[in-house]
Formats: C-alpha cells, sequence, structure tokens
C-alpha cells in the first residue's frame, strides 16, 4: 500500500498548519516515496491513522521530519572536492583575519568534521569559525558529539589520501569497540544550530557556504530562493559550494557569480 | 499485452546490473537515431564520480547519450544514465528528480527507484527491460511497471551473463516477454518507434 499524491498534499498542508514545516517546495518524487517507505515501515494500516498519529503525536512528528529530509553523508565525500577546497579556497581564506564557514543541511556533521581537519592541516582552524545547520535537531545531535561509526574509517581515511591530506588519518579520532570518536579541538570552533531553509532568514555574513545534495530535493523556486538566501549571506569574494549534481545555471543569482575551481561545483561571488 | 499499446510506448526503462553492459551497447549500437522513444539507463557500478560510463555508451550510440541533470525535462530522441551515486526518480512533469537517499540493495542508482517512479508517472505508457545482474534489484520496480499496465521485458537467464537478477524477477512476477539479448534487440526495431 502507498501513500497517494493526493494523501501527500494532504499532509504537506497539515504539516503546516499544526506545525509550522513547509515541504510544499520540496520536489515530490522523493517526498512522496519517503512518505510512503515511512508508512510502509511503520507498518500503518490506513492513510487516516497515519495522518491521525502525525497530528496528535509530537514525537512520531520528529521521526516523520527526520524521515522525510535525507541524511546520508561521508567525510570527504568526492575526494576531488575537498582537494579543490584545500588547494584552491583554503589559500584564500588564510588572507582573511577571521573566517566564517557555513555548512548549511549539515546532516551528521561528517562534512563540518572534514573541513575542520582541512582547515587545521592548514593553521587556520584557530581563527574560523563553523557554523553548521540543519533542519533536522536529531542529526544536530550526532552532529554535535563528533562520534561516527569505526566501519567507516577505511573509507575515510582513502578518502583523505585521495583529497591530498598527508596525515596519518587514525591521529584525528580515538576508537572505542564500534565508534570513533573525533578531536574535540576540531569540534571546538563548530557552532550547531537548527536552521530551516525553507523558512529562517540568513544569519551572519560568510567566506565560504556549503550546501551539498540538498538542493535536489527542492523544486527550482525554492532553489531560486535558496540560493537567494545564501547570496544574502555570502561576502563578496566569498565562495559557494554545491553538490556534484547541482548547478546555479537556472536561479537569477548565477550572473553574480564565477566557476572558482573548473570541474568543481564551488563558484566565487564577483559582484 | 495488446499491440496496440505497444505502439504507445511513452518511454523505455531499462535496468542491469553485473553482465549487462554488453546488451546495452548491442541496444544502443543497433538503435537507429530516429528512434524518439527516450530511454532511461539504470546500470548498477562503482560509485565514483569520474565515471566515463555516458561517454563509452556515446560512442557506440546513433542516438545522443547524457547522464541524467536534475529537474531535466525528457525528451525524445534521448538516452539518459543514471549518474554514478545518485537515485533517478520521475516528478510529474516529466522531469528528472535525484536523490542521494540509502543505497536499496546495496545500489545507488536503484533500479526499482527509477522504474517504480516512472510506472507512477506513465502507467501504460512504460516498457520495462530488466537484463543480466547479480542482485534483487529491478524486481519489485518491474512488478509496478506490470501492474500499471507497462510492458515487460527480462532477458531470458539462459542468455545472461550473470542469471541472478533476471531469475529473482520472474520468481515473483509474469513478464510479457522473455527474450535473449538478439530478440532484445529485434524486438526493439521492430517497434514502430521510428
Amino acid at each position: 500500500m502507498s501513500v497517494s499524491e493526493d494523501e501527500v498534499k494532504i499532509l504537506l498542508n497539515d504539516l503546516i498548519d499544526r506545525y509550522g514545516y513547509d515541504f510544499t517546495g520540496y520536489a515530490e518524487a522523493s517526498l512522496a516515496r519517503r512518505i510512503t517507505r515511512l508508512f510502509q515501515l511503520d507498518r500503518f494500516s490506513s492513510f487516516s491513522e497515519f495522518r491521525y498519529r502525525i497530528l496528535n503525536n509530537t514525537d512520531y512528528f520528529r521521526r516523520l521530519v527526520e524521515q522525510l529530509t535525507v541524511n546520508v553523508t561521508e567525510m570527504l565525500r568526492d575526494p576531488l572536492f575537498y582537494k579543490a577546497i584545500r588547494e584552491e579556497v583554503i589559500p584564500v581564506l588564510a588572507t582573511y583575519p577571521f573566517i566564517r564557514i557555513w555548512h548549511a543541511g549539515c546532516s551528521t556533521g561528517e562534512e563540518v568534521y572534514s573541513m575542520a581537519i582541512m582547515l587545521k592541516e592548514a593553521g587556520i582552524l584557530q581563527k574560523s569559525r563553523l557554523y553548521a545547520t540543519d533542519i533536522n535537531p536529531l542529526v544536530i545531535e550526532k552532529a554535535r558529539k563528533g562520534i561516527f561509526p569505526v566501519s567507516q574509517m577505511r573509507k575515510y581515511s582513502e578518502n583523505y589520501i585521495q583529497s591530498g591530506g598527508t596525515r596519518d588519518f587514525s591521529s584525528y579520532y580515538v576508537s572505542n569497540y564500534n565508534l570513533a570518536k573525533f578531536d574535540e579541538g576540531l569540534g571546538e570552533k563548530m557552532i550547531y544550530a537548527t536552521h530551516n531553509l525553507v523558512s529562517d532568514s540568513s544569519f551572519n555574513d560568510f567566506q565560504l557556504i556549503l550546501c551539498r545534495n540538498t538542493l535536489i530535493y527542492f523544486d527550482r523556486t525554492l532553489q531560486s530562493r535558496v540560493l537567494q538566501l545564501f547570496d544574502n549571506s555570502l561576502e563578496l569574494l566569498g565562495f559557494l559550494a554545491l553538490g556534484t549534481k547541482e548547478s546555479l545555471k537556472f536561479a537569477p543569482v548565477e550572473s553574480r557569480y564565477k566557476i572558482a575551481v573548473p570541474g568543481q561545483k564551488i563558484w566565487r561571488k564577483i559582484r | 499485452m495488446a499491440q496496440d499499446q505497444i505502439n504507445h510506448i511513452e518511454l523505455l526503462v531499462i535496468g542491469g546490473s553485473s553482465g549487462s553492459l554488453g546488451v546495452i551497447l548491442t541496444i544502443l549500437k543497433a538503435l537507429p537515431a530516429s528512434f524518439h522513444v527516450p530511454i532511461i539507463l539504470v546500470i548498477h557500478r562503482a560509485s565514483s564520480s569520474e565515471s566515463l560510463l555516458d561517454e563509452v555508451l556515446s560512442l557506440k550510440s546513433n542516438l545522443p547519450v547524457a547522464e541524467v541533470e536534475e529537474k531535466e525535462t525528457i525528451r525524445p530522441f534521448m538516452v539518459y544514465v543514471a549518474p554514478a551515486d545518485f537515485h533517478v526518480l520521475i516528478e510529474k512533469d516529466k522531469t528528472f528528480s535525484l536523490d542521494y537517499s540509502e543505497k536499496i540493495h546495496y545500489s545507488r542508482p536503484s533500479i526499482n527507484v527509477t522504474f517504480l517512479s516512472a510506472a507512477a508517472r506513465y502507467g501504460s505508457g512504460l516498457m520495462g527491460i530488466l537484463l543480466s545482474g547479480a542482485n534483487d534489484d529491478g524486481t519489485d520496480g518491474m512488478k509496478a511497471i506490470s501492474d500499471n499496465g507497462g510492458y515487460c521485458i527480462i532477458q531470458d537467464p539462459a542468455d545472461a551473463i550473470v542469471d541472478y537478477m533476471p531469475r529473482h524477477a520472474l520468481k515473483y512476477m509474469d513478464a510479457d516477454a522473455v527474450l535473449s539479448g538478439p530478440e532484445i534487440v529485434q524486438f526493439l526495431l521492430s517497434l514502430p518507434a521510428h
């Protein structure tokens, strides 16, 4: 049994009315698939039962938000992207007296820790602040801890080497059973908060904004709006980094940006 | 499915895993540039973003081959390839959406995700082909195509390099046709789609 398109619309309206969460600008196919997946996973027998639970049980609503937003991520994902950040972006950031970076849609924090490692290796972590936000409070809680599955470390270590890392990746964490706890020094410069790209506004000026594999879940209108939010939050000559399949191509802000690193989804704000 | 329905195919989706590339290359080599039904290929492969699959396929194809771009409208006379490490879905307005959610049957792109989404959008206007592979992926998707009135072709397990995937699908559903690689090519060429 799956949730029909009309029922998805009803749920999305409920979420606005009851909880103030607006998912209507999300790409429908993926959202509908995730709603149906949750419906089946939690074995509801009817749509009305599902709807009732969401409306009347705040904990279940949180679970819904957690399941609707995709939280798949990894450290140093796309090593060549990080190599470009390391070689082309960080040397520019290093010239600033104080560095502000925003990870929008940070999920469980793997990319934030990746960035902290590179800043540390460049000797500029001390003068950096990494603001990391996500719509989902549960992943923010996880991200704060800086604890990741030890089973991933081999992959991350390979990513690290491919990204141009020359140290021993395992020096950044301590393993305890199946968990790897990352160096607290890395976490010291991170500031975590919930932030909804759909409804919340700009909260600072940054020299680098990273938002990778979040815009793909939005429709074109919402993509343009969020890119405008990033533009409002980015200093002149700041960098904007998106996911491998994302682009500024159809957004009104495009004319103010140029590609900073050929072949990578990293733009620079030039006007 | 009636011949009449076969004549009105609006979209062709092809899924394959290990051992499927040869058949796919043969199909692309055989189809003329006048084959207007858009084709989406979902092929399992290593999750490297530098994969050059679309370029390899381009060399053999008479039709233009391109990796799926998000929000792009599905156009005729095109072969689309699901990008490495992303699921491909189809929106109501016949544009693509990409999705980086959990792997399904250890696979991203997942054949099931694209086939289920295409079945919901295209109904009886959809034709699905499931090829060789060593994985459960594709069965649910092919069932959805069939349930929505689409036409299902499964590669004959005896002809598949790795028979697990087509055999698994045939265990759970009846295909409209079970064909060898060369027969699939002949079948597609016999369609009034060009």
